[in-house]
């Protein structure tokens, strides 16, 4: 009896590290990186040694020198302290991406797969047409409608996605839609809403939190391209994708360093969230049997 | 025990789309339950049996085509929608054959049987929950609180299908709908589930549809069996009838097909062809007609009508001249 308890009463905390040992090495490593990008977007400007956005032409393109770990970019500013500085909006644009496509998605989704009929008929067919627009062509539409800027490419990119994260977890909740235990609930005389909310998107919870991750390296590595095309963050803010397109001739000149250094930042952070998002996925799934 | 009926379920006719055609999968089903009776509802597999019980709690698939009308307690069923639909709902329990697959399985115990009781009925959590723990005393789990807290998973079957009977009469529901309660129990734990059901069924005056393969279970615990072939009901008698003097060659075919445990046989009984489904049933004649040992012209003519006989109802075209000779045990 006891044992039974103690493995009904599994803490959360626990739990929690359970997860994280599962995750194993690569897991660990993808952690790691995402919190050291998480504390920079939180305190980037704070942590930053120097003014990122304090230009000194003088040493433009300059290496690294004295306590310059990543040396100077094409306006003569200290590279590390832009990226720092940058973090946040890189971080934070992916993230509200995926809060808004998720959510919309769930909802989209769950609604579909409940009401089946002529509301799926018309959900999946309206996604179906969102498929045929790429998320960057929709960006630069948005650009040219509601100008430039990171909330316009926000928006653009969650309409984008909107279609990939609503098809997924449709199957998925027509899966759980058509359990057994969903049409007891139904007969006990609980609401739809209720059966949604308490039992069908728990239950789908860890297939939405993988593709969120997933969406989250999508959406970095799109909003970077935005802001490099010049319609997402505007310079002098400082931004990684932004980085990449200031410093590019630096590519040509031999001072290849800043827009590296900001590349590899988008990488780094891309792949951790992949790796991290297809592990927790891949446990969810080994949960399940 | 009044006369008027809980629930009247008349010419239901329940038409499915399977591979793009539609077809009937319930034909002209009509069935009443009064105020605290138990009627069995008898068949082999598609013959309807559990159609006809999803179709009374609205389970039916969404593109299902029905006709005819469901009344309960003189509202029609068929058509009630949101808030009245659930209100309905609320006072039709259902208990399943699978109990496994009819819970959330990463949900307690606790949570399963407080729910409707919780959303519906709005009783706060610890009052829920007390009545959870007095209801599982009365299906014979002691230790309800501790129960409370466990997982579907940690069950066993039998324990879950006395949970399934608890939910069931926790939110105090007028009529009940078993689909195969015990079919997937082992034998000793189908006899206990059945004690313990028919027992707080009579306590609470509980109207039942009782489904099951079992004709002697059904006219054990039933007041009146049904017995259902290809979609249409066969036969409707009192369950002590039903074996002595069954009304229609089916039902006689049924109960002798049954091993008796008097008796010493070396083959059973079995009914010559198959069950069939619905849709397969030669249109404009008797369904049961290519099994049965007494078909005759009469019987290729028409589908024949449901005539009263007795007490009872028969869809047989020669009821009237095959009454008495339709015995159920073979002479030995």
């Amino acid at each position: 009896m006891s044992t039974v308890r103690a493995a009904g009463e599994t803490t959360a905390f626990r739990r929690a590290l359970a997860v994280l040992r599962a995750t194993g090495p690569a897991g660990i490593a993808s952690m790691v990186v995402i919190a050291a990008a998480t504390v920079a977007a939180g305190f980037g400007p704070l942590l930053a040694p120097y003014d990122p956005d304090l230009p000194n032409l003088s040493l433009s393109w300059a290496g690294p020198v004295g306590g310059h770990l990543l040396g100077y970019d094409f306006e003569g500013r200290d590279v590390l302290s832009r990226l720092l500085a940058g973090a946040q909006s890189s971080m934070l644009g992916p993230l509200a991406v995926v809060i808004l496509s998720v959510t919309a998605g769930t909802l989209l989704a769950v609604t579909a797969a409940w009401r089946r009929g002529l509301s799926d008929t018309v959900i999946s067919s309206g996604l179906n047409i969102l498929f045929a627009f790429p998320g960057i062509l929709l960006a630069i539409l948005a650009a040219a409608v509601f100008g430039a800027g990171l909330p316009a490419a926000t928006i653009a990119l969650s309409v984008a996605y909107l279609p990939y994260v609503t098809r997924l977890l449709r199957g998925a909740a027509l899966t759980e839609r058509n359990q057994p235990y969903v049409a007891a609930l139904e007969v006990q005389g609980a609401s739809a809403a209720a059966i949604c909310l308490r039992h069908v998107v728990p239950n789908i919870a860890p297939l939405i939190v993988a593709q969120a991750t997933i969406l989250f390296g999508y959406a970095m590595v799109d909003l970077a391209a935005v802001s490099y095309l010049g319609l997402g963050v505007q310079p002098p803010t400082a931004n990684w994708g932004v980085m990449i397109s200031e410093n590019q001739d630096g590519l040509l000149l031999g001072h290849a360093l800043p827009a590296v250094a900001a590349g590899l930042c988008i990488v780094a952070v891309v792949i951790a969230v992949n790796v991290l998002g297809e592990r927790l996925f891949e446990q969810a799934r080994a949960a399940r049997g | 025990m009044s006369d008027l009926p809980l629930l009247e379920a008349a010419g239901l006719t329940v038409l499915l789309e399977v591979n793009g055609a539609r077809r009937a999968v319930l034909r002209d089903v009509s069935l009443t339950l009064r105020p605290g009776e138990a009627v069995g509802l008898v068949g082999e597999s598609g013959s309807g049996k559990s159609m006809t019980a999803r179709a009374i709690a609205r389970l039916l698939p969404s593109r299902a085509e029905v006709h005819g009308s469901i009344r309960f307690g003189g509202t029609d069923v068929g058509g009630l929608a949101g808030a009245d639909l659930r209100r309905y709902r609320s006072q039709v329990a259902m208990i399943f054959q699978d109990p496994r697959a009819h819970v959330n399985p990463v949900r307690r115990i606790g949570d399963f049987l407080t729910e409707a009781l919780r959303t519906n009925h709005a009783v706060p959590r610890a009052e829920a929950r007390r009545r959870a723990v007095d209801m599982l005393a009365r299906v014979g789990i002691e230790d309800g609180a501790r129960r409370l807290r466990q997982y579907p998973h940690q069950m066993s079957g039998g324990m879950l299908q006395r949970i399934m009977i608890a939910s069931a009469l926790l939110t105090g529901p007028r009529l009940l709908l078993a689909d195969e309660p015990t079919t997937a129990l082992d034998v000793t734990t189908q006899a206990e589930v059945m004690a313990i059901l028919d027992g707080l069924r009579r306590q609470s005056g509980l109207a039942m549809l009782f489904i099951t393969h079992d004709l002697e279970l059904a006219a054990a615990i039933c007041d009146r069996t049904a017995v259902m072939y290809a979609g249409q009901i066969a036969e409707i008698r009192a369950s002590s009838l039903l074996h002595g003097d069954p009304l229609h060659p089916y039902t006689a075919a049924l109960a002798a097909a049954r091993p008796d445990i008097t008796q010493t046989l070396h083959r059973l009984r079995a009914i010559p062809g198959r069950p069939l489904s619905a849709f397969e049933a030669p249109a404009g004649e008797c369904a049961f007609a290519p099994r049965c040992p007494h078909v005759a012209d009469v019987c290729r003519a028409a589908v024949p009508d449901l005539v009263q006989l007795d007490g009872g109802v028969s869809r047989c075209a020669r009821a009237h001249e095959l009454r008495g000779h339709l015995r159920a045990v073979p002479d030995a």
